[in-house]
């Protein structure tokens, strides 16, 4: 209890501002205090332990690579990596969280930072479950499988498939915090690239135009198995990046740093 | 934020001066000001809507004012460094993750307020939830265990000041009562606490001062004996009509009450002899003690017949 005896105005000079570092921690411990988050992560290392498994058994021998089962596990924790972005900004609304986390750091944007860095760890932390485990099914692809047992994956890999996991993970914070609601984010997440993928498809006129508008079309390159983007290709990448996730976190950061939080 | 003129009066551990919400043409909140002094334990009464909340959210920088400010312990509140440690809030005691236990609520605000984990098992304990229960989800929670979890959370940072919006909604009577004896002993040790209720009987058990508010607007402040003493006699009779008209030509002011009573502003015995007069029976003479506020509240209520109808 205070032990306050003075009416005076408290000295604040003995305090210090919460520190970042402290924020972060916060910040990447509510991704996984709760059941839903939990179940996320569990899903994440089973889904990549899943596909290496399937890929061991399914994949020719000469498929057997480091490099492929790196590979196979992208697609499954790009599913799944966004939705712990977005459920990381829209929790505090849809569970209203919001008036505790805000409260007591008043200042937004450090929160903002907070949770940038937290998706970032986790999307860095994903990429290497998913490399140890590619590195183990290689090792279980050549001596049980007969597999080819290939190791070149190299710096210009692992660099693609964080970069791939990143990109998704901060596209899944920044529409959390556009749309600021856990259902709408996640839908329009999902539905939004594929039927803009789809338009692209069916209007022939659109098919040049793809790889600068569409960042599924701009991200194929990363998955190609010489990992050498070349300058243009890195130009499309940087233009649907910009699109597509730089464009909707400047505008989901200026919601969020104004949105009213109400109460009941 | 007229920072220093609210230094210049040291006294008050929250200020909250002219403070107004608009929502389109509708006045949320309409030029609202009181303050709080340290060692007291003042209730912010008012009907559901009547802008209670808004204006807490905006005395702790999540809603936005759209003229007016307010300051705790001397400065907005958004200047607090590590603010949990200064100022308790509770604005919503639901406002909590379902999927995240009691305990780890706590432990994440510990956390971020750089507190030791003893402190969690303390306040668990001053709030009366078991170890089996802060192990639950918070959505499995009765209101009344939510709002013990949100007192303990406000308690968490040790704070001088504490803010809490309807933290009494969901307790029992024996829960208000613990409730009371919390907030008297936190303001006997020097803090203070702004609650607020929509019911007068809660606001009269715990606080000691008042501040009134209906339709977005103050309609009353004081101390409760000030808000209550003023409130005359009440007095019922078999006759009301008669007695009114025996009171008018007495000449003492009254008013009609919701309850078939009248309070007058005069003594026992001037209204007895009136009555005696026009050979009226009384049923009922006492000080109206808190018929008066009640009334007022009552009124404030009825008038708010777009947020419910009283029964």
């Amino acid at each position: 209890m205070s032990a306050l005896t003075a009416p005076a105005p408290v000295d604040f000079s003995q305090t210090s501002r919460v520190r970042m570092s402290k924020l972060f921690r916060v910040e990447l411990r509510k991704i996984a205090d709760t059941r839903a988050g939990i179940w996320l992560l569990v899903a994440i290392v089973a889904l990549t332990l899943l596909a290496d498994i399937i890929f061991l058994f399914a994949a020719k021998s000469s498929e057997l690579t480091y490099e492929n089962f790196a590979a196979v596990t992208a697609t499954p924790q790009g599913f799944i990596l966004p939705i712990l972005g977005i459920l990381l900004v829209t929790s505090e609304w849809s569970q209203r969280t919001g008036l505790v986390t805000f409260t007591l750091e008043p200042s937004r944007g450090r929160v903002v930072v907070a949770k940038f860095l937290a998706v970032v760890a986790i999307g860095i932390a994903a990429v290497a479950i998913a490399l140890a485990l590619g590195a183990l099914f290689n090792v279980i692809g050549s001596g049980v499988a007969g597999g080819a047992g290939d190791w070149d994956l190299g710096f210009a890999g692992a660099r693609d498939f964080t970069l791939l996991q990143l990109m998704g993970i901060i596209q899944g914070l920044a529409f959390g915090m556009l749309f600021m609601n856990s259902a709408a984010a996640i839908v329009l997440y999902f539905v939004i690239p594929t039927a803009w993928s789809i338009l692209f498809g069916l209007v022939s006129a659109l098919e040049d135009a793809a790889p600068w508008l569409d960042l599924g079309t701009a991200q194929q390159p990363l998955f190609d198995t010489n990992h050498s983007l070349s300058a243009t290709e890195w130009s499309q990448l940087l233009v649907t990046t910009l699109i597509w996730i730089v464009a909707p976190l400047v505008a989901g950061i200026i919601r969020l740093l104004r949105a009213e939080l109400k109460s009941a | 934020m007229p920072g220093v003129g609210c230094r210049e009066r040291l006294s008050a551990m929250i200020e909250v001066d002219r403070l107004t919400k608009a929502y389109g043409k509708h006045l949320a909140v309409d030029d609202v000001s009181f303050r709080v002094e340290p060692g007291t334990v003042t209730g912010f009464l008012g009907p559901n809507g009547a802008g209670k909340s808004t204006t807490m959210r905006m005395m702790v920088g999540l809603t936005p004012p759209t003229a007016g400010g307010s300051t705790i312990l001397g400065v907005p509140y958004s200047k607090i460094p590590n603010p949990g440690t200064h100022v308790g809030v509770l604005l919503d005691a639901s406002a909590q993750h379902a999927g995240r236990t009691g305990r780890e609520v706590l432990h994440l605000g510990g956390m971020l307020m750089g507190l030791e984990e003893r402190r969690v098992d303390e306040m668990l304990e001053l709030v009366g939830l078991s170890e089996v229960e802060a192990k639950r989800r918070v959505g499995n929670y009765s209101l009344g265990m939510r709002q013990r979890l949100g007192i303990a959370h406000a308690l968490l940072g040790d704070p001088q000041v504490l803010v809490l919006d309807e933290p009494a909604n969901g307790l029992d009577p024996a829960g208000i009562r613990w409730m009371r004896g919390l907030l008297r002993g936190f303001a006997e040790r020097g803090g203070t606490v702004l609650l607020s209720s929509h019911l007068l009987h809660e606001i009269e058990m715990i606080a000691d001062e008042l501040v009134v508010i209906g339709r977005g607007k103050i309609v009353a402040q004081g101390s409760k004996d000030e808000l209550v003493s003023a409130s005359g006699t009440l007095v019922r009779s078999l006759d009301l009509d008669t007695l009114a008209v025996a009171l008018k030509q007495a000449e003492l002011s009254f008013t009609h009450t919701a309850t078939s009573s009248l309070i007058v502003q005069a003594t026992g015995e001037q209204i007895g002899r009136a009555a005696a007069g026009a050979g009226v029976v009384l049923t009922e003479l006492r000080p109206a003690e808190g018929a008066g506020l009640e009334e007022m509240f009552l009124q404030l209520t009825a008038d708010d017949a777009r947020d419910e109808v009283p029964s």
